[in-house]
């Protein structure tokens, strides 16, 4: 790769948008000098949380998140929920499902509404609830009016666990699972925003899938090689990184990623490929084939994996690219370029 | 304003699109000599042919080269620099996003932007002629071809507030058809005309073109079955020798377009001839306001300094740009040493480069590559 892309004097939107400039940015700026951990995996490894070995099979899973979206609250959540589920997910994403506890900290603009507050504090314990953990410390600090616009909150998550699951394990041969519809949590944030003038009622997909994924990591045990949760950028910003790190090429079968009728058609409208934007309640898992059956039927009996869908193969061809079947033909499925959509989590 | 979307998306079948490509394959090979080529004007097109991987699904005897088919790619640098002048000078500067990076000799608007001149991006002139009702002056940097220019009028004919001005970078399509199948060395022996700007004129305004070329014209749309089936139109056209217009967007096109916006049109643009970025100077190519119309004109109403944006040399990795060859048709984008490595989206030395519609980043984002059939699965 090029790098004369990514070395701007200022940090603009498109370091935010989760594809190569912000891997860029962790690479040249975050990450040396911090780097590996023996036996686990570190920032380094730009997975989506760290783990630290703490025993013969046992590593403690970590991963903290910052939450600005706007508006802060959304038709399917709101900035509570998405908090606590981005950190739930990232950690079901390294393969620890059972989350002890999360920390919280809460960042206010002078005048936020307490009633607003409460709404927030109480879709983030029912979202606790759901995913059978506790937010256990925090911190509260209020900005002058015009520092902050509203609220951000940083969450950070703890769980153990006796497998690690990365995001660069696939092979060729391997299949590409999907939790779910693709496009959900971007489409509607954008959806919320008056400038767009768009008249239909989307809904986010913010939910915690811990759960779901303990149901995939027990039916494919050793056959789920991979996991990643296509949040900013997408499932095709998860490919890439997928196929990126795993050094194979990945064949998507652009007619088989299950996207709703309702999803598709305002992506058509915006000229905004669904593929593109952020989900908050999916998962991308790579299936050895011998087990993607099992995976496939474990996650369909679950409430949050009806839709999961099999998109995909590993190849050894074109290793770290993303071919798009149409249907009509084959493309490059590219990433996200620029600020194509600020402040979506 | 607002759009209510629909839940189903036709002429997305692929298996009609299966029995097309093989409708396509058949009369190409038919043709009895390779490659054949052929060119669309449309940077729609380009984005359907990319997005939908048709490129590897055209038969290699068919070659498919897109033209001078972008509106934002083919705005020359003096229309760049006007805007830039102007926005220097203080003046505020509403334009489309794909116009803010286009790199004129001194820079864009983007880089003005950066360096404290007001430029909003708008998604249409009529909300630039709204932020001109506060009495503050406005300039709108208008791109398009004739479909957008239509809009323009339409704004300019409806009493626009006095504080409002249109520096125009309008271009008309069928001129520069002409240019291209005039180039020494021209292998097109077919056009693939853009379906939305033929809502406009209608089809019978190539008609002319066809006698004056002896070369067959098909109007299409933009969906992947629409691109297809106005293609092999095209190839049986081109097979029985038959220079004439075909349309094959019925469903949005009729002969004579839309009497209406043609007379908005009229009434508020005229032809002057001017250089397309590039390419060359195309008579008749530019959309220019009419004198009736100067009180909106921003060539009129301001002293725009260009000159002073002179004294720079350009960048000296823009004499390696291959733009001009690019949009002409007589280069793709992998023949431009600069593609991909020291061009991107994210930092563009040509306009190709800038706009959603540009060869370049068309082919950046999605692969111009036909060969892609052949990466195998395993199982």
């Amino acid at each position: 790769m090029n790098n004369r892309r990514h070395v701007d004097d200022r940090i603009t939107l498109k370091y935010g948008a989760g594809g190569g400039a912000m891997r860029a940015l962790i690479e040249q700026i975050f990450a040396p000098g911090f780097g590996e951990v023996a036996g686990g995996v570190g920032l380094a490894a730009m997975d989506d949380g760290a783990a630290l070995p703490i025993g013969p099979g046992r590593w403690l899973v970590i991963t903290t998140d910052a939450h600005v979206v706007q508006p802060a609250v959304f038709p399917g959540g709101d900035i509570g929920r998405l908090a606590v589920c981005g950190t739930v997910n990232d950690l079901a994403m390294m393969g620890a499902t059972e989350p002890l506890a999360l920390t919280c900290a809460v960042i206010l603009e002078d005048g936020f509404p307490r009633v607003e507050l409460e709404q927030i504090w109480a879709s983030i314990r029912t979202a606790c609830e759901e995913a059978g953990t506790t937010i256990v410390t925090g911190d509260t600090k209020v900005m002058r009016r015009g520092e902050l616009d509203r609220i951000a909150l940083t969450t950070t998550g703890v769980a153990l666990t006796s497998r690690v699951v990365t995001d660069n394990g696939l092979v060729p041969g391997d299949r590409i699972v999907v939790t779910g519809t693709m496009g959900d949590h971007g489409l509607a944030i954008l959806a919320t925003r008056g400038e767009l003038a768009l008249d239909a009622h989307l809904v986010s997909d913010v939910a915690p899938i811990n759960g779901l994924v303990r149901r995939a990591l027990a039916a494919g045990g050793d056959g789920v090689v991979a996991m990643k949760d296509p949040t900013r950028g997408g499932l095709a910003s998860a490919l890439h990184e997928m196929a990126g790190k795993s050094r194979v090429g990945i064949i998507l079968d652009e007619r088989a990623v299950p996207i709703r009728d309702e999803i598709r058609a305002a992506g058509e409208l915006l000229g905004i490929d669904p593929l593109l934007v952020a989900n908050e309640g999916k998962a991308v898992i790579g299936v050895r084939a011998a087990a993607c059956d099992r995976v496939l039927d474990a996650l369909r009996a679950h409430p949050l994996g009806r839709q999961a869908a099999v998109v995909g193969e590993c190849v050894a061809e074109r290793p770290g690219s993303v071919i798009a079947d149409t249907g009509f033909g084959r493309r490059l499925l590219g990433e996200a370029e620029g600020e194509l959509l600020p402040r979506i989590c | 304003m607002s759009a209510r979307p629909g839940s189903k998306l036709e002429f997305r079948d692929p298996v009609r699109g299966a029995a097309l490509t093989e409708a396509l394959a058949t009369r190409a090979r038919g043709l009895g000599r390779a490659p054949v080529s052929v060119m669309h004007v449309c940077g729609s097109h380009e984005q359907a042919i990319a997005r939908f991987g048709l490129r590897a699904a055209f038969p290699p005897e068919l070659d498919v080269i897109m033209g001078p088919g972008c509106p934002v790619c083919v705005t020359d640098v003096p229309e760049v620099d006007e805007a830039v002048a102007l926005a220097r000078q203080g003046v505020r500067i509403a334009t489309y996003g794909d116009m803010m990076r286009v790199p004129g000799s001194s820079g864009s608007l983007a880089d003005e932007r950066a360096r404290g001149a007001r430029v909003d991006v708008v998604y249409g002139v009529a909300q630039a002629a709204e932020l001109a009702r506060t009495g503050e002056q406005v300039v709108f940097f208008a791109s398009g071809f004739e479909t957008t220019a239509v809009a323009t009028a339409a704004v300019l004919l409806a009493d626009p507030p006095p504080s409002f001005s249109v520096l125009s970078a309008h271009k008309y399509i069928p001129p520069v058809m002409e240019i291209v199948a005039e180039m020494p060395g021209s292998k097109i022996e077919g056009f693939l005309a853009a379906g939305h700007a033929a809502t406009i004129t209608g089809y019978g305004v190539f008609e002319r073109f066809v006698a004056r070329h002896r070369v067959p014209v098909v109007v299409a749309g933009f969906e992947p079955l629409d691109i297809l089936a106005g293609l092999v139109r095209l190839v049986e056209l081109i097979a029985t020798g038959e220079p004439r217009v075909d349309n094959a967007f019925p469903r949005c096109v009729n002969r004579d377009g839309n009497l209406p916006a043609q007379a908005r049109l009229w009434k508020v643009f005229e032809l002057q001839g001017g250089r397309w970025r590039g390419i060359a100077h195309v008579p008749n190519g530019n959309l220019r306001l009419r004198d009736e119309f100067a009180a909106w004109d921003a060539r009129k109403r301001f002293a725009i300094d260009v000159a002073a944006l002179w004294d720079h040399a350009p960048p000296a990795l823009v004499s390696q740009c291959q733009c001009g060859d690019i949009m002409a048709g007589i280069a793709s984008p992998h023949d431009c040493a600069l593609f991909g490595r020291d061009c991107t989206p994210d930092a563009p030395v040509g306009a190709c480069m800038v706009s959603s519609e540009g060869t370049c980043k068309i082919w950046h984002q999605y692969g111009g590559h036909p060969d892609l059939r052949q990466v195998r699965r395993r199982a």
